[in-house]
């Protein structure tokens, strides 16, 4: 097993560098000129090379990713041009924020999303998988960003239960665990889990479908379990690929929550991201894709790696 | 043969010694537009240590009678009607506790693939050990014991190392030896076989039937053993039941039925298959037609539409059971106008 857990992060070695690189050229790819949006409208042709070269945007391609990977890999990811700070810690902290939130909101997703999986997968085509599938069609369909409008009308603007937006009391950025921070996590992150519950309640329902359709559930019976013997047996049928569609979603939240974080005004990497783009601040931009990036790569090795300690049958070796 | 032949029609399916009673079985599949008559009333009586074979092609209703016998078709959308006692249970009457209870410890289940019938999460010794913690409350320890115990009982070589497989691990003959200690593992007094070596290599197929049978003779078991292979039936069975279309058409020792076939369903399944002494560069014999639609069948006699012996009384009903010999019986119209 550690054999296994050491060579597939191996593998992981090189995706993370074409990653890097995808990251570093995506960005250069871009039309406008980042250096516009810092330098006086005026600013001579003299003044614009030197920043040019303070910026390093002077060298020649493959030299500027060749530095800037030297410099990501010794944890300097540069410096934002909008505010001086650097990249490393503004992207950190928005990191931080987007996990709690999309932690959250896979939890919830993946709990409702299992529940309704499951019943529906066991009243298959009645009326319950009717209802169950209803929630999950209309998880994976509806608007997240109109659902946050509604969930903000409702629950602050009418009712006055929770806050609209912001991560914290007093516009707090930094999220702690604490009643009332759970009060501001909780609309974006039930407008987040939507996605994740459709697509894991479908998911399940198929599984279990075609688990309780296969002869060794039968057999099960034969021996003599109970259901709830032969539920168990069922859950761990499931789990590996439930746990992997879990896992993938976890990423993708983390980096497609842009809308969310924008109506709900978190401080997260969607919102960074927003900054980022409208304020062509390209350090900042790379930054926090990169991180992104990284994140689904270790995500995806952290999936393979659970999976396969669960599921004998993937090979090991 | 080892056992005694008793008639096992209408008439004798009171006897005191049956270990296993069916009478009048039928089972409908619902949810369809029209429920389908899967088993259109099947009699049958085992005694403890018998062998039967139930032989038939692809839907002639033998898997649906074994599984009725477990009560394993899905509840929702069957109906099973008729008498089915085993052991002293009437199997149609018990609760759910008492069903578990009578599953696996009465009556156990080989199946067809089983590559498909193990779970492939779990190791195998733990699923036999489950089956034995559920049915005797005894401790993981012990369960895993008898597992090793039963392991080395269907020959499985290093027994010891092969409980922390799992079933991909394992060959197919190997498999469905695993699959046979599972099923042996609470000391049931039936075992139901349902195609258990037609998953498997011609080769291992004939190791397979004779560790059955052994464990049949050793072990005092009923066995129903559901084939559509003439070869393995007479191979395994004291005795043989035809169906087809649902109906039992022929019952008899494997002997009588094989040597002198009464029903023209069973004397056209013998003609068309290949012995030593078949003709070379003969087109075997084939049955023209196809099976009935169970949905809706033919009036009378299920095989009248293919049979090519047909006299006007085969269209008025389902023909009655006749005896042709003591313990050989069949449902044939023709056998009563001969009688």
């Amino acid at each position: 097993m550690i054999l296994f857990i050491l060579k597939r992060i191996g593998y992981a070695a090189p995706v993370a560098l074409g990653v890097s690189l995808v990251c570093f050229l995506l960005v250069h790819l871009a039309p406008g000129d980042p250096l516009s949006a810092i330098l006086p409208v005026d600013a001579t042709a003299e003044m614009q090379a030197q920043m040019r070269s303070a910026y390093g945007f002077d060298k020649p391609l493959p030299v500027q990713y060749g530095l800037w990977l030297w410099k990501i890999l010794h944890g300097d990811l540069g410096t934002s041009i909008a505010t001086g700070r650097p990249v490393l810690s503004e992207v950190g902290r928005a990191v931080g924020n987007s996990l709690i939130l999309a932690s959250m909101a896979t939890l919830i997703g993946f709990t409702f999303g299992t529940f309704f999986g499951f019943v529906a997968g066991y009243a298959r085509d009645s009326w319950l998988d009717r209802v169950a599938s209803a929630i999950a069609v209309f998880g994976v369909s509806v608007p997240h960003y109109w659902l946050g409008i509604v969930l903000v009308i409702v629950f602050s603007a009418t009712l006055g239960w929770l806050p609209p937006t912001g991560a914290g009391p007093q516009g707090s950025g930094n999220w702690v665990p604490d009643i009332e921070h759970l009060r501001y996590i909780l609309l974006p992150a039930i407008t987040m889990s939507v996605i994740p519950m459709g697509v894991i309640s479908r998911t399940v329902r198929a599984l279990v479908g075609d688990i309780l359709h296969q002869d060794f559930v039968q057999a099960l019976r034969a021996k003599g379990l109970s259901e709830f013997g032969v539920f168990r047996h069922v859950v761990k049928n499931a789990a590996p690929t439930a746990i992997a569609i879990m896992g993938l979603q976890l990423g993708y939240l983390l980096g497609g929550s842009i809308l969310i974080e924008t109506v709900f005004a978190w401080p997260g990497t969607g919102f960074l991201l927003n900054a980022a783009i409208f304020q062509r601040d390209l350090p900042l931009l790379q930054g926090t894709i990169l991180v992104l990036a990284m994140f689904f790569v270790s995500l995806n090795l952290l999936v393979d790696v659970v999976q396969t300690a669960l599921d004998p049958r993937i090979e090991r070796a | 043969m080892n056992a005694p032949l008793r008639p096992s029609d209408a008439a004798t399916a009171g006897i005191s010694d049956a270990l296993i009673e069916v009478r009048d079985l039928t089972v409908d599949f619902l949810g369809g537009r029209k429920p389908v008559r899967a088993v259109g009333g099947v009699d049958f009586t085992i005694r403890a240590g018998e062998a039967l074979a139930l032989l038939g092609e692809s839907g002639s209703g033998k898997s649906v009678t074994l599984r009725a016998l477990m009560r394993l078709l899905p509840e929702s959308r069957t109906r099973i009607g008729g008498h089915l006692r085993v052991d002293g249970h009437d199997v149609l009457a018990l609760k759910p506790r008492a069903l578990s209870a009578y599953r696996g410890g009465t009556v156990a289940m080989i199946f067809q693939d089983p590559g498909l019938a193990l779970d492939p999460v779990y190791r195998i010794g733990d699923q036999i050990a489950e089956a034995v913690i559920r049915h005797e409350g005894v401790s993981r320890a012990a369960g895993r014991a008898r597992a090793l115990e039963l392991f080395e009982r269907v020959h499985i070589p290093s027994p010891a190392r092969r409980l922390d497989a799992y079933p991909h691990e394992l060959s197919g003959g190997m498999r469905q030896r695993a699959m046979i200690a599972l099923a042996l593992a609470c000391r049931p007094k039936v075992l139901l076989a349902d195609e258990p070596t037609t998953a498997l290599d011609a080769t291992v197929q004939i190791q397979i039937l004779l560790l059955l049978r052994e464990l049949q003779r050793d072990l005092g078991l009923a066995v129903i053993f559901v084939t559509h292979d003439v070869g393995v039936a007479v191979q395994v069975a004291d005795r043989v039941a035809v169906m087809y279309g649902g109906h039992l058409v022929e019952v008899g020792a494997s002997g009588e039925v094989i040597g002198s076939p009464a029903h023209p369903y069973t004397q056209g399944l013998l003609a068309s298959r290949i012995t030593p002494d078949s003709p070379r560069g003969v087109r075997l014999p084939t049955i023209p037609g196809s099976p009935p639609d169970l949905a809706d069948p033919p009036p009378g006699c299920p095989f009248e539409p293919r049979c090519g012996l047909v006299v006007p009384d085969c269209r008025s009903g389902l023909p009655a059971r006749v005896a042709v010999a003591p313990g050989h019986a069949a449902r044939c119209v023709r056998l009563g106008a001969a009688a």
